[in-house]
């Protein structure tokens, strides 16, 4: 920890970097500075531009406008390959690495060393593997196929990687999100080593604990805009936080008045050997029940398990005060449970199909007798809620993948309404549309809500929440960590509760 | 749907095509009696079409429908021999049952074992075809063994069409109402369009695949029975190599191999060029290696109209390219 010349010049920095994306301007005009021997944390919301961010870093992305200068030379990252060359890498929450490869192969792949006949001399690059898994202190055999190791080791693997080609900057994005307790503390060992090797390290974390721990410096970003930055020494986490919520977004919500109806869904101690536990909530009629965390807190998991995709190892399911069970999507269709997931692309909308078909899927049972679909009603449901969502299509003979990414969403939400739902589950609604999409989602949302649907909304988005939640549930590490109504829901509750920081 | 409907007139214009230029050298071709004996030589090839287009349909293959075909064949035949009174309605109930059962295997495997479709049919059309040397201890099973009730009944003529001709188009009927008409049919095209968002509407995906291969596998079947009556003949290598010309009839059909596209009619009719083609070209003189490089042209040629058509356009950004749409 004691280098001696820890405000040198920076050896990468970003200057009014700007990236637009059609309807978000993703980053403006940002500044960034990386010091050898030092950990930076790049601290900010969702949306607050970082994934963006260590995309332009390793040239996956071209920036708009700005500058990347590495020591006093302005440089560009065409190629992920020209990123490399100049000394950076990336280390990702999932690693990027082949599983059927060995861990020698891993580390040097596209740059093994070479026989004099061009063949990779597997002995030099299992000699050179050897050396640098021990200057990690990793206990790794480099002849070990990737896939036997796990996900600890496999950062190691990828550290040792990027120390294999003599990198400069190393990119760590929420390393340690899927890490055990033990293995972080590896982790962080690790950074130190680096450190005193003179890396300069760019850190991605919301985890609070662990940027007081081991950062030197921070940056915030906040809606891709630049907020501050400086050393960790002089802001305590308070500060930080109120930099990454900052004021609300100047983002309109639809107003409504919460009229709550009588309890919908009860969830009685839903607990799974390693995703989540003691998963306890009521919801009501014309509620909208927001579900807060980060990345990883065990939301999804737990909204697919009520949903009967994964089971619970226990737990019990009301629906309207009777215990119902539920073990397939198709029996929580039946008892008025729908869920629209996060990934419409992957999850949502069949492409191929017309957007009439995918209306009706999940209601076949009531377009069809005897297993015939009967095409009139099936075209009258669907021109109904179609209809009701406003959305314009030429015919609703269109297959839903020429349609755009805001009307590929209505229709998938459209399919769910069109069962009559009790309960509806919204994944991440807003994720990925443009911002007049997000109104329209929004509206919507109410919309269900006054007419006496309950809502369950899980988003990783403060001003989202906040805005549309009667209520909101917190969840931290597969647990809830607070259930928060009415005044207390201010963004510097949600984060603390979902970073795990006391009250200040 | 613009992209099958006009598939289906390219081919159905490539089939007139093909049919006037062989017609300018050889009218007789295209005399009605011709075109009906070779719409009936195409006829097992259009029923194992069906079959497998649905299974293409829910993202698998079926690659042991030829091995079923000669297995349920050579049981048909067998049973005929040894029971020459049998009826023929009950023959064709086991040909259809055996093909079921056999094509249902395939199903249980890939649904609940989830091994690619691929393998487990690979191996099955081993394992079928060495169950026909089994039972038969490799021996043939001959014209003048089969009863003439059991070798009669492809050849019956109806309206002036031979049965089999008939089954074909009674299949075609009954398939397009499955699967256009159907919640079972709609299921293949969700299943192979978007399997993750199928098990989020609450389809079954294995249980429809298991669906599709027991169809796949039930047609076959048939098709054993009319194939070893027709040729009269039952031995371990019949149709050997078919479901070959049967996964090319689909993708020149515009059947995508990646699942969830596709059309009854563009089944029959990839069927119908194939097997235009292949009458075609011994009357015009072309000898058989020049039939299998131009059935494999049409095959290339085929998948790469496909990848064009089904290539996603750009996003559209612009207000004025959206008003356009």
């Amino acid at each position: 920890m004691q280098q001696t010349t820890s405000t040198d010049a920076p050896v990468l920095r970003l200057d009014r970097i700007t990236k637009t994306f059609p309807g978000v301007k993703a980053l403006d005009q940002v500044q960034l500075g990386l010091y050898p021997g030092q950990v930076t944390a790049l601290i900010g919301e969702n949306g607050a531009g970082k994934s963006t961010l260590v995309k332009i870093l390793t040239g996956i992305y071209q920036p708009d406008g700005g500058a990347i200068y590495v020591g006093d030379e302005q440089v560009s990252f065409p190629t992920a390959q020209d990123a490399a060359a100049h000394g950076i890498t990336a280390i990702h929450q999932e690693t990027v690495l082949f599983d059927d490869l060995t861990v020698a192969e891993n580390i040097f792949l596209g740059h093994a060393p070479k026989t004099k006949w061009g063949l990779i001399d597997t002995k030099t690059q299992t000699r050179r593997a050897t050396e640098i898994l021990r200057s990690i202190g990793a206990d790794i055999d480099p002849q070990t196929r990737l896939r036997d190791l796990g996900i600890a080791s496999k950062h190691l693997v990828a550290i040792s990687r990027a120390l294999s080609i003599d990198a400069r900057v190393v990119i760590m994005d929420e390393p340690t999100a899927a890490l055990s307790h033990k293995e972080i503390h590896e982790l962080y060992d690790l950074v130190d080593q680096l450190k005193a090797q003179g890396k300069a390290i760019l850190f991605i974390s919301h985890k609070f604990d662990e940027i007081f721990k081991i950062a030197d410096r921070y940056t915030v970003f906040r809606d891709g805009q630049f907020v501050a930055d400086g050393k960790i020494a002089d802001i305590n986490e308070g500060e930080l936080v109120q930099m990454m919520v900052g004021r609300s977004v100047d983002q309109v919500f639809p107003k409504r008045e919460s009229l709550l109806g009588t309890e919908v869904l009860q969830v009685v101690g839903y607990d799974h050997p390693t995703e989540f536990e003691g998963i306890n909530f009521k919801l009501h009629r014309g509620e909208i029940l927001g579900f807060y965390g980060l990345v990883g807190a065990g939301r999804s998991e737990f909204m697919q398990s009520l949903f009967g995709i994964t089971k619970p190892s226990k737990g019990v399911t009301k629906v309207d005060g009777k215990i119902t069970v539920i073990r397939s999507p198709a029996a929580a269709v039946e008892a008025g449970i729908v869920y629209v997931p996060e990934d419409r692309g992957l999850q949502g909308a069949i492409r191929p199909m017309p957007i009439f078909q995918n209306v009706s899927l999940a209601s076949l049972k009531k377009t069809s007798k005897n297993g015939f679909i009967r095409l009139a009603e099936e075209f009258a449901m669907a021109r109904e809620y179609t209809q009701r969502l406003d959305l314009r299509a030429a015919s609703l003979d269109t297959p839903v993948g020429n349609l755009s990414g805001g009307n590929q969403q209505k229709v998938v939400i459209a399919k769910w309404l069109a069962t009559k739902p009790k309960v509806i589950i919204l994944d991440e609604p807003t994720k990925g549309i443009d911002i007049g999409s997000k109104a329209a989602v929004h509206d919507f949302m109410a919309e269900l809500a006054s007419q006496g649907l309950a809502v369950i909304m899980v988003s990783s988005e403060i001003p989202e929440v906040l805005g549309m939640s009667d209520r909101v549930i917190v969840m931290r590490e597969g647990r809830i960590a607070a259930e928060v109504s009415g005044d207390d829901m201010t963004p510097e509750t949600l984060v603390r509760h979902a970073a795990g920081i006391a009250e200040a | 749907m613009n992209i099958l409907k006009s598939r289906e007139m390219i081919l159905t214009a490539a089939i007139v095509v093909l049919l006037g230029l062989v017609a300018t050298r050889f009218p007789a071709f295209i005399a009605p009696s011709n075109l009906v004996a070779v719409f009936n030589d195409t006829s097992p090839l259009i029923l194992l079409a069906i079959g497998q287009m649905i299974v293409i349909l829910t993202k698998c293959i079926d690659l042991s429908v030829a091995a079923n075909l000669a297995l349920t064949g050579m049981v048909c035949a067998m049973i005929n021999v040894a029971a020459p009174g049998v009826p023929v309605v009950v023959i064709i109930a086991v040909a259809i049952g055996l093909g079921a059962v056999l094509g249902a295997f395939n199903g249980v495997l890939v649904w609940k074992l989830d091994i690619p479709p691929i393998v487990v049919t690979l191996g099955t059309m081993t394992i079928y075809r060495g169950i026909i040397f089994l039972i038969s201890d490799g021996k043939w099973v001959n014209s003048h063994e089969m009863s003439p009730a059991f070798k009669a009944f492809p050849r019956a003529e109806f309206l002036g069409l031979p049965m089999l001709s008939w089954i074909a188009i009674l299949m075609t009927v009954i398939f397009f109402t499955i699967i256009t008409r159907t919640t079972l049919g709609r299921s293949f095209y969700a299943v192979g369009g978007n399997p993750h968002a199928a098990v989020y509407t609450g389809i079954n995906v294995g249980k429809s695949q298991f669906w599709a291969f027991t169809f796949s596998g039930a047609l076959a079947g048939l098709v054993g029975y009319l194939w070893v009556s027709r040729y009269a003949v039952a031995y371990v290598d019949i149709a050997l190599g078919f479901e070959l010309d049967v996964v090319a009839a689909c993708v020149i059909g515009g059947i995508a191999i990646s699942g969830g596209i596709g059309s009854i009619g563009g089944a029959v009719l990839g069927a119908l060029f194939l097997g235009v083609i292949k009458n075609a070209l011994p009357v015009v003189n072309i000898s058989p290696f020049w039939q299998m490089a131009i059935s494999g042209s049409a095959i290339i040629i085929a998948i790469a109209v496909n990848t064009r058509a089904g290539r996603t356009k750009g996003r559209i950004i612009l207000k004025k390219a959206e008003a356009t749409q």
